[in-house]
């Protein structure tokens, strides 16, 4: 077999693809609302703190090690983190970088597929609402288009005659991740995110214009226009900074919105050249992703909210969350844009779509290099392997839609909280087990700016205590309710029991995996520090090859 | 809006926009380094 190892067409590719990962339905929808509901513009105090202690600083870590694991010849999370943790017990926690994008696949691309079918909804003009009803009346028929596309009303519901759009648009949209993830890394993914992600960029501008040029559209309601609507996302309220959960809402927006913790970086980061850059790319694609959720979530979604429904009404969409506000309440606020209202809404669903695309491919791309690696199969086998996987985790998902409990949560124990376990496992494998002085060694490699010596210090004490603080906080505040819930909620039981059966057959995998990484002499615990070789063999290469 | 709103306002979206400005500059005009297959089996670019 001919072996080529895949690699980044160009270093601006990867840094798109991380961003594109990064960028998505949080940065324009759960952004804004976190921001509203704690704080303001003073919520953006604790937000930067937390990008600057936090994200970045764990983001170069990500980098650095998936690059560094890459020389070594790995590409997944259990490997890396095993390389970089010098042992076993460190590969086995790794799982985990593999277990989140995979069950968060489960029910995203379910969501991208409503993104895509509210995008077409809008084209033919189906979406349903009369601008001439009463808003409360136009509110209700945008919830029952909701529940109707998205099953919420009832299990199986999605499986019935009415249900066939929605199963069409998941289809539509789960090949297209499968076809971009068997073209591989660079035919593949670099390619789709080298033009979505500047035709988001363009969406969302157009988007943003026609938002702050909507001025006063009612004269008869003078208090409903585009300055007071930026006056409620950004006018600060210092108080909230005294409260302990704006900061942790701050420090959890980071996580959800900047993507460490998942164990996508670490793979992305492992397909670069050893003197490819990752401190400029880094700090490149968490910029990137800020440029979205500041510069377009923080101006559009609220102010036009604002705008077309009034204080009372925006507060009631924040009250609704992420879903609630992207599928009920903008549709709504779509309508009162007159002749340009279904163009508006259909560049803004259709640049949903991309950000759920771009994101929702980083979640398949680890579990297939996982599959590659550790049972040495080659792409297109590692690619069944894994569509089988979320076949199964996607049809439990789409059959159990009854009040999005069953996704609800996986989102919540695998999306949320494993996420700050993983970074956490993350940033004392870098710091502490591979040591801070060779990993500011490692990141500093072919970097091509000089990071400032005190994110030295800041990575080895500031970021795993801070971390060790929101992590606290998080159970204190989370998780009595949660285990609450799942003894009364049958369908949260079946939820943690499919996570927990993933994770056992993932387990299995690093099993099987490290037989066969220690057959080939890999250096599998990470004994040699200075890699400047590539696997003799292995069983790599782009579909098409 | 009021003055606090506005300084949140302009400095966030200078910070964040004057970040991923002065990156993509950094990107597009520093040159990348030579492909070298000695460095790990060629480039698929």
């Amino acid at each position: 077999m001919t072996v080529k190892k895949e690699q980044w067409g160009s270093r601006l590719g990867v840094i798109l693809a991380v961003s594109g990962s990064a960028v998505g339905l949080g940065n324009f929808l759960r952004f804004p609302g976190q921001a509203a509901a704690n704080g303001g513009g003073a919520f953006l105090i604790p937000y930067f703190c937390a990008l600057i202690f936090l994200g970045i600083p764990i983001c170069w870590a990500e980098w650095a090690m998936g690059r560094y694991g890459g020389q070594k010849g790995f590409h997944s999370a259990p490997a890396i983190i095993g390389v970089i943790g010098k042992g076993r017990i460190a590969r086995y926690l790794g799982v985990t970088g593999i277990l989140i994008p995979l069950a968060v696949s489960f029910y995203y691309t379910f969501i991208a597929a409503w993104c895509l079918g509210y995008f077409w909804a809008y084209v033919t003009g189906t979406v349903g609402i009369d601008p001439s009803m009463a808003v409360v009346d136009q509110t209700a028929a945008a919830g029952q288009f909701y529940n109707d596309f998205t099953g919420t009303a009832g299990n199986g519901i999605m499986f019935g005659a009415g249900s066939i759009p929605t199963i069409v648009f998941w289809v539509i949209t789960f090949a297209v991740n499968v076809y971009l993830i068997l073209r591989g890394i660079s035919k593949g993914i670099e390619r789709f995110v080298s033009f979505a992600m500047p035709l988001m960029a363009v969406c969302a501008f157009i988007v943003l214009i026609r938002v702050l040029t909507l001025g006063t559209p009612d004269p008869a309601l003078p208090d409903q226009n585009v300055m007071n609507g930026l006056a409620y996302m950004w006018n600060p309220d210092f108080a909230a900074l005294f409260n302990p959960q704006t900061w942790l809402a701050a420090a959890g927006q980071i996580f959800f919105s900047i993507s460490v913790g998942f164990g996508i970086i670490i793979n992305y980061a492992s397909y670069m050249r050893r003197e490819d850059d990752v401190a400029l790319s880094g700090l490149t694609a968490a910029a990137t992703n800020e440029f979205f959720e500041v510069g377009f979530g923080g101006l559009i979604t609220l102010t036009a909210s604002f705008v077309f429904l009034g204080l009372s009404g925006t507060i009631a969409a924040v009250g609704t969350g992420t879903f609630g506000l992207g599928f009920q309440t903008l549709p709504v606020v779509f309508a009162q844009m007159g002749a340009l209202g279904p163009i508006i809404g259909a560049t803004w669903f259709f640049m949903l779509f991309l950000a759920a695309v771009t994101s929702s491919i980083s979640m398949y791309q680890p579990a297939v290099a996982f599959l590659q690696e550790a049972l040495g199969v080659e792409r297109r086998k590692g690619t069944l392997l894994m569509v089988a996987i979320c076949l199964v985790g996607s049809f439990m998902v789409i059959y159990f839609t009854e009040g999005g409990v069953f996704w609800s949560t996986i989102d919540f124990w695998v999306g949320t909280f494993l996420i700050l376990i993983m970074a956490m496992i993350e940033i004392i494998c870098f710091s502490w087990i591979f040591g801070v002085d060779l990993g500011w060694e490692e990141i500093h490699r072919g970097a091509q700016i000089q990071i400032p010596k005190v994110f030295r210090f800041i990575m080895k004490y500031v970021s795993p205590v801070y971390l060790l603080v929101v992590l606290v906080a998080f159970c204190i505040t989370n998780l009595p309710s949660s285990l609450a819930a799942i003894g009364q909620q049958p369908m949260a039981q079946l939820a943690l029991a499919l996570i927990g059966v993933v994770m056992v057959v993932l387990i299995l995998c690093v099993r099987v995996g490290e037989k066969r990484w220690e057959a080939m002499g890999m250096d599998l615990d990470g004994r040699d520090l200075h890699p400047d070789w590539a696997p003799a063999s292995g069983v790599e290469g782009e579909a098409g090859e | 809006m009021t003055i606090g709103g506005w300084i949140l306002l302009v400095v966030s979206l200078s910070f964040v926009w004057g970040l991923a400005g002065w990156c993509y500059w950094k990107i597009l005009t520093v040159p990348e380094h030579p492909k070298h297959d000695a460095d790990g089996g060629g480039s698929s670019g």
